[in-house]
């Protein structure tokens, strides 16, 4: 009983959805399609360049309101598509103008266009029906209640059913039960079709997908080489500075206990005491050196322990919680360490919190870590937070970073990484 | 006092070798792996093992895990893990059994002979060695504790101390004070973190560490 009327609440809602996206469909689709034409016909004008960038901002604003609607509603995933404009075109007329031209260029401008006219056909109709097979059977239940008294004289068809008595209008009811029947069943799939049919036009195409990937895979190589030679002079300058000014200081020392050992033993002695004071000291800065290389515990145990062991050298409360059956490949891994104890760091500065949590798991081929803080929130990714320099890195390896942080906490950092373990 | 030795770098082991024969230790094995470590143990029954927590041919935690494996089999069997670096998670997992006979040191602290043949006297003895920095991250952890808010500075210089696995003598030594005030300290201490008092030094060791590593 509960089950049909869950079925019923989902068909109705997908209804009311229905209605929203046709609407969607008339108003905008049409309009915008009217106001495309008329802004590309007056291109030779010189007025259509002008006008052009504006207009196509606007239908792709409206398609990116269907793909959210589709994978809100529908769970119909629509990848974006477009070609990302340069951000430091000139102002004014000409940069107007190379803006026109560029988003022409970009098929997925025309696919658009010809999306309009399948939303405003095809579209709709799938929407309508969705939406009708709801609706319209009110009418019929409203005609067998009494409304078929005004169609006596007059005979009014409802469906197929023409309408003029009592018996007449329960047959309309009837027909409108079946058609109900049919809705409850159908409208949640109808809608879907509606996503499904935008999808073939709004989603890229299998070139464009290449085209994307290949720029993606150039601006995260291009980030992963300036990490790793910004990583390497880092590196350089520490031991310069550090481990090897040690070992100069400990060889001199030491040349110099080697001079006066008969003549001043107690000097030489001070020195001695020196020299080992200088290694000790040595040491302690190339373990700080290679924890940030690569934390031992890494090598040793894995991300989980490394984790463990890296939360409870923070100065606040911790918990960790990891489900990992095996390692995963040595640059994930590390990358997904400095990503958590990136992520620590920054709540430790910034967040006021005194408690976390770090929840690692691997499910579908993919590694999930989420980071959740009792501060106060209002984190961002960028302004030099510390979070865009996570996602950079986690980009190398097609990794992806989410951050919920509403104002007053918590705040909550999730990242993905595809990966395998072995 | 039989020794067994596992270090992979043979530098290291040779000189650890030399100096615990200057000590008049007896070296039972120096070996250089993990599987090496598991039949010198079962063989020739140790007084006291050093073992280095990474050892090939994993090159991972292997000779920790060879340690603690070792332990389980003979409860309270004495060993001193050496280490380019201290984890509290290792100390943690070595403490847990609560037996004593545990050390866990850095390899620096071979620096200083007469300390560390004293940290390997008392770990055979059943007692404990935890190297000074488990010990300050321990403390800075519970700095904002209550309870740990009690205390003075001098016990809270007597309390890292005797978490290193001190003996009263060395910490009064150390700190050159009278062996009678070390005691005073001690008490005082225990009373102010509620730890039941027990005149047996490792056992007070063991309190404070697990008090120290809790929550």
């Amino acid at each position: 009983m509960s089950a049909n009327k869950g079925r019923v609440r989902g068909a109705v809602l997908a209804a009311g959805r229905a209605i929203v996206v046709s609407v969607a469909c008339l108003a905008g689709s049409i309009t915008l399609f009217v106001c495309v034409v008329l802004s590309l016909v007056l291109v030779p004008l010189g007025v259509g360049l002008l006008t052009t960038p504006y207009v196509l901002e606007l239908v792709r604003r409206h398609a990116n309101r269907r793909r959210l609607l589709a994978v809100t509603w529908s769970d119909v995933r629509i990848p974006v598509p477009y070609r990302s404009l340069p951000k430091d075109a000139p102002t004014g007329f000409s940069g107007q103008a190379r803006r026109t031209a560029l988003m022409l260029k970009d098929p997925a401008t025309w696919r658009d266009i010809q999306w309009l006219l399948i939303d405003m056909t095809a579209g709709y109709v799938v929407a309508t029906l969705a939406a009708g097979l709801l609706i319209y059977p009110l009418e019929g239940f409203v005609l067998a209640a009494g409304l078929w008294r005004v169609f006596t004289d007059n005979r009014y068809w409802y469906g197929f059913v023409p309408v003029d008595s009592q018996a007449t209008g329960l047959a309309a009811a009837a027909l409108g039960a079946a058609l109900f029947a049919t809705g409850v069943l159908l409208s949640e799939r109808l809608l879907r079709l509606h996503f499904v049919i935008a999808r073939t036009m709004l989603a890229p195409t299998q070139e464009e997908e290449l085209v994307r990937r290949i720029d993606r895979l150039t601006e995260t190589r291009h980030e992963a080489v300036d990490t790793a030679a910004s990583e390497l002079r880092r590196i350089e300058r520490d031991l310069h500075d550090g481990a090897q000014a040690r070992l100069v200081a400990m060889g001199m020392s030491l040349g110099t206990v080697e001079a006066l050992i008969e003549k001043d033993p107690a000097q030489a002695k001070k020195l001695l005491a020196m020299a080992r004071e200088s290694s000790a000291e040595a040491l302690s800065e190339l373990r700080d050196l290679v924890r940030g290389i690569h934390p031992p515990v890494l090598a040793e145990r894995g991300l989980a322990d490394a984790v463990r062991a890296l939360a409870l050298r923070l100065p606040f409360e911790s918990e960790v919680a990891a489900e990992l059956d095996g390692r995963m490949d040595a640059a994930v891994e590390s990358a997904a360490y400095f990503a958590v104890s990136e992520t620590l760091t920054n709540a430790a500065k910034h967040s006021g919190a005194d408690r976390v949590r770090v929840d690692i798991r691997h499910e579908d081929s993919t590694l999930r870590v989420c980071v959740t803080d009792n501060g106060r929130g209002g984190a961002t990714v960028g302004g030099g937070s510390g979070l865009s320099g996570i996602e950079r890195r986690l980009g190398t390896f097609d990794g992806i970073m989410a951050v919920s942080s509403p104002a007053g906490g918590p705040t909550m950092v999730t990242m993905e990484i595809p990966c395998e373990l072995s | 006092m039989r020794v067994v030795l596992a270090e992979d770098l043979f530098l290291l082991r040779d000189g650890l070798v030399r100096l615990l024969e200057a000590y008049d230790f007896e070296i039972a094995a120096a070996v250089e792996s993990g599987p090496e470590l598991a039949r010198a143990f079962a063989e020739s029954e140790p007084d006291v093992a050093i073992v280095d927590v990474r050892l090939p041919p994993s090159h991972t935690d292997e000779g920790l895990q060879c340690a603690l494996a070792a332990r389980r089999a003979k409860p309270g069997l004495p060993v001193l893990v050496l280490s380019q670096h201290v984890e509290q998670l290792y100390a943690r997992e070595l403490l847990a059994d609560g037996n004593g006979g545990i050390g866990y040191l850095l390899k620096d602290r071979v620096f200083d002979a007469e300390q560390f043949v004293d940290a390997v006297r008392r770990v055979a003895a059943g007692g404990t060695a935890m190297d000074p920095q488990v010990i300050s991250q321990l403390l800075s952890r519970r700095s904002q504790d209550r309870p740990m808010a009690m205390l003075t500075p001098r016990e809270l210089e007597v309390m890292e101390l005797m978490a290193q696995g001190r003996s009263n003598a060395a910490i009064a030594s150390q700190m050159v004070i009278t062996e009678r005030a070390v005691a005073k300290h001690t008490s005082n201490i225990f009373g102010k973190l509620s730890l039941p008092p027990s005149d047996d030094d490792n056992r007070r060791v063991l309190a404070v560490l697990a008090y120290l590593d809790r929550g």
